[in-house]
């Protein structure tokens, strides 16, 4: 009883939340109400008996993610006062129909499948969790290490300031290609504008 | 609560982050709505893993955190670039790949 009260309520904020995501017309607002679909998520995680999971979601997206995105949104919008444009109506029209139909899609094939797995197991230990990944998914936890560095580096690199003189003045302009590092004992350099 | 219970709510979390991708013109809202279905995916995961009694389910789901972040980070990182470059980040802006 207790569960689908909670699962009642975790949902409807996940997708009341959801909805506000893709409806807001404030940046801003746009990305805590993600922050909120976030954490409804992880309240789904804890009911599905995945705690370290839930642990992750909290930590790593509306930890780290969110505030990414809060800098993201403050670094490019700072002129526009965070507000979007409105869309134009028949395209969202056309997207939500698109919507509308996948959502039938899947729920159609999830009502006609008979074979789903239905029984309730024992719980879940999350050792289980810590032992696959270090045995069985050795070498993808491995790879993974290996492209969240050069997720980091590339981030790095992307929004690097480009070299001065050239960057940023006429909108449409290629991007200029990189140049050498600069000397990092001198880092004044970087910092000039264009 | 059963399986379909949690298949339904991703299918309509998924649903909600196809119908931003495709409506919203700001490259970060574009960035969120992605972001709901990567949670739609994630919740798929964790559901199987729960009613399966496998933890590969939860392993899977962690793989896709990390994917889904990896990601961001650069389209983020490709936003700022393209706010330096343009003074906005409106997709329909950004079209010079166009045919």
């Amino acid at each position: 009883m207790l569960e689908q009260v909670a699962f009642a309520v975790a949902a409807l904020l996940l997708l009341s939340s959801g909805l506000k995501v893709v409806t807001s017309k404030n940046l801003v607002h746009t990305v805590l109400w993600l922050g909120c679909m976030l954490a409804a998520t992880a309240v789904l995680f804890v009911l599905l008996q995945a705690p370290f999971l839930a642990a992750i979601q909290l930590i790593l997206y509306t930890g780290g993610l969110l505030t990414l995105m809060l800098f993201g949104v403050m670094l490019t919008q700072r002129d526009e006062g965070f507000v979007t444009i409105p869309n134009p109506s028949q395209r969202r029209v056309a997207g939500g129909v698109l919507a509308v139909v996948a959502f039938a899609v899947v729920a159609n094939a999830v009502h006609n499948t008979p074979s789903l797995p239905n029984v309730r197991s024992a719980q879940l230990p999350t050792a289980q969790v810590g032992q696959l990944f270090f045995t069985q998914y050795a070498l993808a936890f491995e790879v993974l290490a290996v492209l969240l560095l050069a997720a980091t580096l590339g981030a790095i690199v992307l929004s690097r300031r480009a070299d001065a003189g050239v960057a940023s003045e006429t909108p449409g302009a290629d991007v200029p290609a990189r140049r050498a590092l600069p000397d990092p004992t001198a880092p004044t350099t970087e910092r000039k504008e264009a | 609560m059963d399986l379909s219970a949690y298949l339904l709510l991703s299918a309509a979390l998924f649903s909600l982050g196809l119908f931003g991708v495709l409506t919203r013109r700001n490259a970060v809202s574009v960035l969120a709505s992605i972001e709901l279905m990567a949670n739609a995916a994630n919740l798929n995961l964790a559901a199987f893993a729960r009613f399966r009694g496998e933890a590969t389910g939860q392993v899977f789901a962690l793989f896709s955190t990390a994917i889904t972040v990896a990601e961001v980070v650069v389209g983020l990182s490709l936003v700022i670039l393209l706010y330096r470059s343009r003074g906005n980040v409106l997709l329909e802006n950004a079209s010079e790949l166009k045919g």
